[in-house]
């Protein structure tokens, strides 16, 4: 088990730098850089060649990949070009936990919708209800989440004022204070998903419900919620799983588009900013922590497979 | 003696595209406390519909059972509500299926698959059901039954598993066992000691068995009665020594001539059945053995025989049924 963690970390770590250094130098590769770009209109070509020289970026592009990336090990992502320097770990670090929040709750929101909707779509195949949960599983498929998004913000926010329309509140605020602004986001970008894991659970569920273990627990005779949560349901998660892990990931990209209709100053917003204004350290840094979420949201995954099937053991 | 099991003229119809499929046409067979019956016939014959209609375990849509009693200690299981067959399946009729493989779930451990039914219906608590768990297991011969407990299906063989199988339908004691084709996934020694530990088993605890197979080899040496099906009926019946030895239709000599004996001459050749079982949705009005048969009249096509005894206990269904029995057609 702990050897395979290691490999498995080793792995990750691998992928993190490649995608580091791939947006190194493709940021670099793309004509024109911050200065020309903050500039260009002064036409004054001495400041920008004096900001060049002062940020290091006048130098080959490999001594400041060299540069980067051994500060990069020692924990310093440089600061933000743009602006005011602000070091580009403490932009991180006011901008994770709300993404995480905003995926972290439409992940929950997803999976309070889906599971009851999959199991009760598969086992009244079929009818009035089954065909109800595919309807709703295509309209939340087909419905861009920027555009529910603001749906849910004309609605309960604005007609009806239930809940705060942007804006973000830290959990030290209180919680429901927190809550309250991460509930819209959270429906916004978890619909789509819910919709998604609906449908496999309900797939999932119909295969292992005509499998000869089922029919010998209920010729056991056991209650049907026994067999449809104890016996059922884990073999039908475990296909889900695996996309449960993928979707996380997808989930962070959503509350990228999404953090900008709600004005929550998340990793994507810092990262659309952060390319819009060519600005290199944030862009690095933001897109590191965001392929660390993919690589170990993976890695969490595997690991669970381990817990809900015991034919998988990491040990060997 | 009453019968423990009595099925009446069940009729088990499947809706497909043709039409619908008659999968069992009118079957009658008992089963007596304590007594070993065998159920024979080809795959489509409805005898494994038959015995999953007993626990009510036929998929509904597309089945359908439509007709007919199956009795059981005198009140009739297609009477009862979802909740009242519930407590009839596990707690008195167990069942043990065909495939060990796979009849196991696999991410639940022995213990809890075995554990469930006596719990629920017993009563018993989680350490009185482990102790008798063990116990189930040391009786179906599995050595060093604590740690299997803590084991998933796949740490164990098919063997194993159906010897799992077998304690779980004889933990909550049933009177009656129904067995579909229990050993027809395994290798043919295993097949033997398995059999050997059901008919042991039931004899000791005085359980009846009710065996469903298409391998005439078991029935000889495991079975006290048999019923041998054709295409949805029941087409003869008797003591399992007395068919053998004088069948009394002809679908039971042909099933008698296609397997190996030892007392034929070595490399004299099997003669198979000709033809196919008919189609179930179009059944021919008269026998519906008939298109198949070696010694088939011009009255067989129209109409359909019933069962006439032939011997004491001996039943069989062909207008011809005297002359099989007495050999002289063969």
């Amino acid at each position: 088990m702990w050897g395979y963690l290691l490999r498995r970390g080793i792995g990750a770590l691998i992928v993190m730098w490649a995608v580091a250094t791939l947006v190194f130098f493709m940021l670099r590769i793309v004509p024109g850089d911050p200065f020309a770009a903050m500039l260009a209109d002064a036409g004054d070509m001495e400041a920008v060649e004096a900001l060049r020289r002062k940020f290091g970026l006048d130098q080959p592009m490999y001594v400041q990949y060299v540069k980067w990336f051994w500060n990069a090990l020692q924990g310093d992502f440089g600061t933000s070009i743009y602006g005011a320097r602000v070091p580009v770990q403490q932009l991180l670090i006011e901008a994770l936990p709300r993404t995480l929040s905003i995926a972290g709750l439409s992940f929950v929101i997803a999976l309070i919708i889906a599971v009851p909707a999959g199991l009760i779509a598969a086992t009244r195949r079929n009818t009035a209800w089954d065909h109800g949960v595919t309807f709703f599983a295509f309209l939340g498929l087909s419905m861009p989440d920027f555009w529910l998004a603001i749906l849910l913000i004309v609605f309960l926010a604005v007609n009806i004022s239930w809940l705060p329309a942007i804006g973000y509140e830290p959990l030290s605020a209180g919680f429901w204070p927190w809550l309250s602004h991460l509930i819209l986001p959270a429906i916004a970008v978890g619909t789509g998903f819910s919709a998604i894991i609906a449908r496999m659970i309900r797939s999932s569920m119909l295969e292992v419900l005509k499998t000869d273990y089922m029919r010998v627990a209920r010729a056991k005779g056991l209650a049907n919620s026994t067999l449809i949560f104890y016996h059922a349901l884990p073999n039908a998660l475990i296909p889900v799983v695996t996309v449960i892990g993928i979707a996380f990931a997808l989930l962070m990209s959503g509350a990228v588009v999404v953090e900008n209709v709600f004005s929550i100053k998340g990793l994507g917003r810092l990262l659309i900013q952060g390319i819009l204004n060519r600005d290199y350290p944030v862009v690095q840094g933001a897109i590191l922590v965001v392929s660390a979420i993919f690589v170990f949201s993976n890695l969490l995954v595997d690991m669970l497979y381990s817990v809900i099937d015991p034919r998988i053991r990491y040990d060997s | 003696m009453t019968a423990l099991l009595e099925i009446k003229d069940l009729v088990v119809e499947f809706a497909t595209e043709s039409g619908s499929l008659r999968a069992a046409n009118a079957v009658s067979y008992d089963v007596s406390p304590g007594e070993i019956v065998a159920v024979v016939g080809e795959s489509g014959s409805g005898k494994s519909v038959t015995a999953l209609s007993v626990l009510r375990l036929i998929p509904e849509p597309p089945g359908r059972i439509a007709g007919g009693e199956i009795l059981f200690q005198g009140s009739d299981l297609l009477a009862l509500d979802d909740e009242a067959i519930r407590r009839v399946r596990g707690k008195s009729i167990g069942m043990i299926f065909q495939e060990p493989m796979t009849s196991l779930n696999p991410v639940l451990s022995i213990g809890r698959q075995m554990t469930e039914a006596m719990r629920l219906h017993l009563g018993l608590s989680a350490a009185q059901a482990d102790q008798r768990a063990v116990d189930l297991l040391k009786m179906v011969g599995i050595a060093d039954p604590e740690s299997r407990l803590k084991a998933y299906p796949h740490h164990l063989s098919g063997g194993m598993r159906q010897r799992v199988m077998i304690a779980m339908a004889l933990s909550c004691e049933p009177p009656l066992i129904i067995a579909d084709e229990p050993t027809t996934a395994l290798d043919v020694t295993i097949q033997a000691q398995i059999l050997e530990l059901m008919k042991d088993l039931c004899r000791r605890l005085g359980v009846a068995l009710v065996i469903i197979t298409h391998n005439l080899g078991i029935v000889a040496r495991y079975a006290d009665r048999v019923n041998v099906m054709y295409a949805g009926s029941v087409i003869e019946r008797g003591p399992a020594q007395e068919i053998y030895r004088h069948p009394g239709h002809p679908y039971t000599v042909g099933l008698l001539n296609s397997v190996p004996r030892l007392d034929r001459p070595r490399g004299s050749p099997l003669e198979p059945i000709p033809g196919n079982p008919p189609d179930l949705v179009s059944l021919p009005p008269g026998c519906p053995f008939q298109p198949r048969c070696g010694v088939a009249t011009a009255g067989c096509a129209d109409a359909l025989p019933g069962l006439e005894a032939v011997a004491a206990q001996h039943w069989s269904a062909c207008f011809r049924s005297r002359q099989v029995y007495e050999g002289a057609l063969t």
